[in-house]
This record gives C-alpha cells, structure tokens and sequence, in this order.
C-alpha cells in the first residue's frame, strides 16, 4: 500500500505542475476514492482519479498523459516480449528486411480489420523493436517514436488498407477516412508507449516535466500547431458564449439606474403598502463602435485571426464593428464576417485577402498607419475605440510616431495587442516600447489572455 | 447513510435496466458520488443526457426526484426557504383581536415549521426517503447563488436565521448540470466529483437509438449514427447530440424513409442541423447536393 501512496502523491504534485489546480481536498477525496474501488481495472482508477481530481474538460489531455505515465498499462516489452524470445534465436537483425516487412504486413492487416488490440500490441512492438535507441550502459538506452514511425512508415499503407476496408463491404470515400483515422489514432499509440516506455527509464517526472503540453486555453499562438489551431478555433464561439453569459450578469448586476416608481409601490402592496424593496430602472447599455486594426504578415497572422474572428463573435456588445487588416498597405475586411458566417470559410477568405493588404510584403507600421489615415479617416470618432493587433516589428522603416499619436486623439479608447511576451517587446527589431508610450500595449499570448482582455474592455 | 450501487458495475446494470446506456465512465463516477456522499458535477454539451442521468438515478434506485430549475435571477425564495408571511399577518392580526398585552408570544410562534415554505433544496434535505436532488443548468444562475449551495453540498444542511441549522436526515444524491457557458466557481467545483459527458462512441449510440425508438431497423439506426458522426467532425456552430440524433431517427420512421440516402439526408437535414451556414457546409461536405 505505501507505494501506492507515494505513486499517487508524485501523480498530484505532477498533476499541480502541469497547472491543474488540485487542492489538499480534492487529494484526499482521490485517495479515498480509490480505496472503495476494485483495484484490478486500470480504466476505472481513471476514472477515479479524472473525477475527483480534474474539473474541467480542457485539463483533460494533460491528465490523460500524466496518467499515463504514473500508471503505465505494462511494464518493459509486456505481451510481445515473449514472442520475441521465441523468434529470437533465428540468424539476422531484427529490425531490418524481412522482419520490417512481415511487421508492415501484419499492420495492414490489423488495421484494415479495424482490431483495435492488434493495433496496440503492434504499437509496442514497433517502439520495442524499431524505435530503440541502444546507449552506452545501463539506463542509456532510450526509445524514439519518430525513428518508429519512420521506419514502420504506417502512411505507406494507406492504399492497402482502403482496399481491405473497401472488400469488407465499405464505400471508397468512408474507407480513405477510416484508413486516415486509424493510422492517426496509431500513431498517437506510438508516440504514448515511447514516452512509457522512457518514464520506466528515467523516472516519470523526468518525461513529466519535458512532454507535457499547456492546455489548449494556455497555449502559446505563436507554438501552436495545425491540430491545435483548429482545436482553438473550435473554442472561440464557446469563449465567446462564456463572454457574453459572463457580460449580461455583470451588466445586469451593476444595474442601478434611476427608481422604478411604478414597480416600487406595485410591490410594496405585497408587504402591507409599506415599500421593503425598491427597484431600479435598468440602465442604458453603453456601447462603443470598434475599429480593429490588424497586422496580418506571417508572424502574427493567426493571432490575428483568432481575435478577429472573437470580436466579431461578440459584435452585439458593439453599435458597429470594422476591421482593416495590414502588411505595408491597408485594406478593409469588415464584409467576410456576415452574421451567421462559418468560421472556417472567413478563415479561408481572411487568409485570402492578406496579398491585399501587401505591396511588397514586408511589415511596415508607419507606412500602414500613414494609409490608413488617407483612406479612412472617417471609420475613427470621438465614439470610436481602436484596437491595433500586432507584434510591433516594423523592419527597422520610419514608424510615424506622430501620426500614431493623431490616431490616438481622434479616438475614444486605444488599445494594442501584443502576442509576444513581455520580455521580447523592443528585442531586435520590435518598435513595442515606443509605441506603448503613446497607446496602453498589453500581452495577449493564448486564449485565456484573450478571453479577458475582450472582456476587460466591454 | 444509504447504499446507493454496490460496484460500478452494479451502478452499470442498474442504470441500463432503466434504459439508461451509461459508459464505464460515467457509471464508475455515479458510484463514486453515492458511495463517497458527494454531490457530482455532469457538464457536456447540450442534449447528452446530462439531465436524463439524474432522473434515471433516480429510477434504478427507487428514490424520489427534487428538481431545482436554476435561472437568472433565481434567489434563495425560490430555491431554499420562505417565510409565508401573509399567514404570518393573518396569525399576528388574530391573536392582536383576541386581547390586550400579551404579544411578545406570538412573535416567537410565527417563525415555526407551520410559516416555512420549504424549496427544492430545503425538501430535499429534509425528506427521509431516499431523493436525488437535480440542480438543474447550475451555470444559468448568479454567482451569489453558488453561494448559497455551498453549504448545502458540502455538509448538507441548512441555516436558517431563525429556526437554526437543520441538516441532513439521509444524505441525498446530488447532481449538478451545467452546460459551461460560464465558469462555475472553484468553491463549488472543489466540493463536487466532475464528470465530462461528450458524445458516445458508434456502437453505444446505436444501442441508445435503438432503445429510445423501438421501431427502428438496425441498419438504419448504423446510417443515422455512421452520418451523425460525420457531422460531427465538421467545423459547426452547434454538433448534433444524442437528442438530435434520437429525433432524427423519430422523424424518419414518421416519414416511412427505410433508407438514408443522400437524398433522404437533405431533406431532413433540418431536424439535425439548426444553423443555416451549418446546413450549407454540412451539404457541401457531405456532397448532397
């Protein structure tokens, strides 16, 4: 039993390092969990742990992996050692020629029956047999989920197993999918038994500390990778629900207009014509008109994106919205966010008017600035609030201070989004500091970040 | 304290006997909240049967359901106790026609049992039979109300000014849902179990429309669960759930449609999908058209 409590102790404190916010009580109430459950399957300890110790979806991933890694499915090789032992004897390497081939045999074979535990096994004798990296002595040894993959090169498969699905009855489209889903969930099999396999190595705080992701709300724009980017893609119509939930309360809780005459003394009939509870009027929203201006050059493109795409999610909080995006030259974009427009068509339509707002495609603020003022000095008021999104690195060009600083003026509200931390702001070619002296600059690196300036500013 | 399931797989038989299909997942943590005597958290996306758990909980264990609706706005009149005071006035005006002097007695007798309007949350707590307490859409409320529930979920009792504590005579089974439009607050989460209901895989989909539509062919049902999945992994502004999926199946036994073809899926696309730009993507992903 106690080295089933120091595994769970380091699993909470690798848990809390990963961000997950697990209280002494929740700790306790994991603990107690577990011991009025049968002990013998792995996915009800899980399960166990994931309800008691994991209180929302997004910390899910990390948890998952965490688990993993603290409560291996199999130790060493597993099932597939033995057969090893058995075949070892024969002349010859093991990982090369006949043996590679036999093993990509089996494979399509697995996958186009769609054996989920084949698979798995499959997955541990590729990292085992094709993925080992041999060290100098004992603990030196590693395993490598891309040298695996390479050399197991599951994609080369594809045209078999969409010919074994589409014989087992299937139509040629589905086939292709399942095909691409199965070699994607094997991939994600390999690259979890490497990573077991090392923490049996090296300790699993060792991989803990280095693999781990941020959680997809944390996760840096700039690190984010294709399958992240449409994961928090998928995540701005709910931030922005959460958003406008979270803005009606405050609004409707700060509602202390003038006294409600009427209601007051219709309610204090209820208590004997004697007015208890008085009420208000609600108070008239306030609401601005916004104009976002936006660097879209490579660097900060689908950062711009994203907080395009989330202030227009909330453009009912606005009297009206424009947006101009830019690179050197200025062109509007306000008319690809129809109401009720799909996300991954303005995506594409955005990415598409970027050669629009480029001459010569390098980053230049204070020719961009300086276009904006001649062909739209109209879009900023004295009702207008600015928001400018980009990561200040001009390329070294004149920045035009002082017509930044008339922007300013005209407007009720500046502000300036910056997705580079702090600590980069003025490093090399970034103007950050000089313009942060005319327009408040604030860090905007993930979703969280995002989420609260939006709603810092409504 | 009241055994609520034995094993989780105990929890799994009992809840699939009531038409419930729950994944080891979710039977396991409903275990765990009765046997740990925790209020569970169920958060997903609309129409999983976050609701639906409770009432089944409820069913496989032959216990009563108090159902507190939350909405904005709702406060503790309406969601633990009130005092009734007109039968409070009506008491004071009697006993002040009946003679002279003596009050101070009835200003005791007015804050009893008899002028309490007991609530969904005060019911449950005060009721001896077994009872699942729903909390129904928890994130639809204030935040002075999770507030009020902080007490109630974690010891199970509730203060009232005037009549003291009064506390739990058998702990209920507490079920929270929320649909997470807002972020509950830690307080309330720290006292809860969580449970994250998603979307079900293939196979236990095809059980539940099976189940729910008792005249739906097997085929069919894999058709609506093969397409409905499919839809799922479109970019959307709101991704069918089991409800649409149950209605979908509903609506094609309605129009007699025994196969579903391309042509069939776009007629009835409406029942699934509820966004026009989720129409028009779904039908130039799917090629209906």
């Amino acid at each position: 039993m106690s080295g089933l409590v120091d595994r769970h102790v380091a699993f909470v404190e690798a848990l809390r390092a990963a961000g997950l916010p697990v209280s002494l009580a929740e700790d306790v109430d994991a603990a107690r969990a577990i011991t009025r459950l049968p002990l013998d399957d792995r996915e009800i300890l899980r399960t166990a742990y994931a309800a008691t110790l994991v209180k929302r979806e997004t910390h899910r991933s990390a948890f998952d992996a965490l688990f993993d890694l603290y409560f291996p499915a199999l130790v060493g090789a597993g099932r597939t050692a033995r057969e090893d032992e058995e075949v070892g004897d024969d002349a010859g390497p093991q990982d090369t020629g006949p043996a590679l081939k036999d093993f990509q045999q089996r494979m399509a074979e697995a996958m186009s029956a769609g054996d989920r535990d084949a698979q798995l096994e499959l997955a541990i004798e590729a990292v085992g047999t094709f993925g080992f990296l041999p060290g100098r002595g004992p603990r030196m040894s590693s395993f490598s989920a891309y040298q695996a993959l390479k050399r197991t090169a599951p994609e080369e498969l594809v045209a078999q197993i969409v010919e074994g699905l589409m014989s087992r009855g299937l139509d040629e489209d589905s086939a292709r999918r399942r095909a691409a889903g199965t070699i994607a969930a094997f991939r994600q099999m390999v690259e979890g038994d490497a990573l077991r396999r090392i923490a049996e190595e090296k300790g699993a705080e060792h991989v803990a500390k280095t693999t781990v992701r941020p959680t997809i709300d944390k996760l840096d724009f700039s690190s984010a990778r294709a399958a992240d980017l449409e994961q928090m893609r998928r995540e701005i119509y709910p931030l922005a629900r959460r958003l406008a939930t979270r803005l009606t309360q405050e609004h409707h809780s700060r509602r202390r207009g003038p006294l409600d005459f009427r209601r007051t003394v219709r309610a204090s009939i209820s208590t004997g014509g004697v007015p208890l509870v008085t009420h208000q009027k609600p108070k008239r929203p306030h609401r601005n008109e916004l104009v976002v201006l936006c660097d879209v050059s490579g660097s900060v493109a689908k950062f711009a994106q994203f907080t395009l795409l989330l202030v227009f999610a909330l453009r009912d909080q606005f009297t009206k919205v424009r947006a101009f995006t830019f690179v050197d030259h200025v062109h509007e974009v306000t008319d690809h966010f129809r109401p009720g427009a799909d996300v991954a068509d303005v995506m594409a339509e955005l990415a598409a008017a970027t050669s629009q707002a480029a001459l010569w495609g390098r980053t230049n603020y204070g020719r961009a600035f300086s276009k904006f003022t001649e062909s739209y000095a109209d879009a900023l008021g004295p009702k207008t609030s600015l928001l400018v999104l980009g990561d200040a690195r001009s390329n070294y060009s004149d920045l035009q201070l002082d017509v930044f600083a008339d922007m300013v003026d005209s407007c009720r509200h500046t502000w300036w989004l910056n997705p580079e931390h702090t600590r980069n702001w003025g490093a090399g070619d970034s103007a950050a500091p000089r313009y942060a002296e005319i327009a408040p600059m604030v860090e905007c690196r993930n979703l969280t970040q995002l989420g609260e300036f939006v709603h810092d500013i409504l | 304290m009241t055994t609520w399931f034995k094993t989780p797989d105990h929890a799994r038989e009992q809840l699939d006997s009531t038409g419930y299909l729950a994944d080891p997942a979710t039977a396991t943590t409903a275990y765990l909240a009765g046997e740990l005597g925790k209020p569970l958290l169920v958060e997903g996306p609309a129409g999983v049967g976050k609701t639906e758990l409770a009432k089944a909980v409820a069913r496989s264990t032959g216990a009563d359901l108090v159902r507190l609706q939350c909405y904005e706005g709702l406060d503790e009149a309406r969601a633990l106790y009130e005092w009734n005071y007109k039968k409070q006035l009506l008491a004071i005006q009697m006993s002040g026609t009946g003679g002279h002097g003596d009050a101070a007695p009835v200003w005791d007798d007015i804050f009893t049992d008899e002028f309490l309007l007991t609530r969904p949350l005060l019911t449950a707590i005060r009721r001896e039979e077994p009872t699942v307490l729903l909390i129904d859409e928890v994130d639809k409320t204030d935040v002075e109300v999770e507030g009020l529930l902080l007490e109630v979920l974690s010891d199970f009792q509730v203060t009232i000014p005037e009549l003291g504590t009064i506390s739990a005579v058998r702990r209920p089974f507490v079920l929270l849902t929320s649909n997470a439009t807002r972020e509950l607050s830690e307080a309330v989460k720290r006292r809860c179990l969580y449970l994250h209901l998603g979307y079900p895989d293939a196979e236990r989909e095809r059980d539940i429309l099976l189940t729910q539509v008792p005249d739906l062919d097997r085929t069919l049902a894999g058709q609506v669960v093969e397409t409905v999945a499919r839809l799922r992994e479109l970019e959307l502004k709101k991704a069918p759930s089991i409800a649409e999926s149950v209605d979908w199946a509903r609506t094609l036994i309605a129009l007699e449609i025994r196969d579903l073809d391309p042509e069939a899926v776009s007629r009835t696309l409406g029942v699934v999908l509820k966004h026009s730009s989720d129409h028009d993507r779904a039908i130039r992903e799917l090629k209906l058209l």
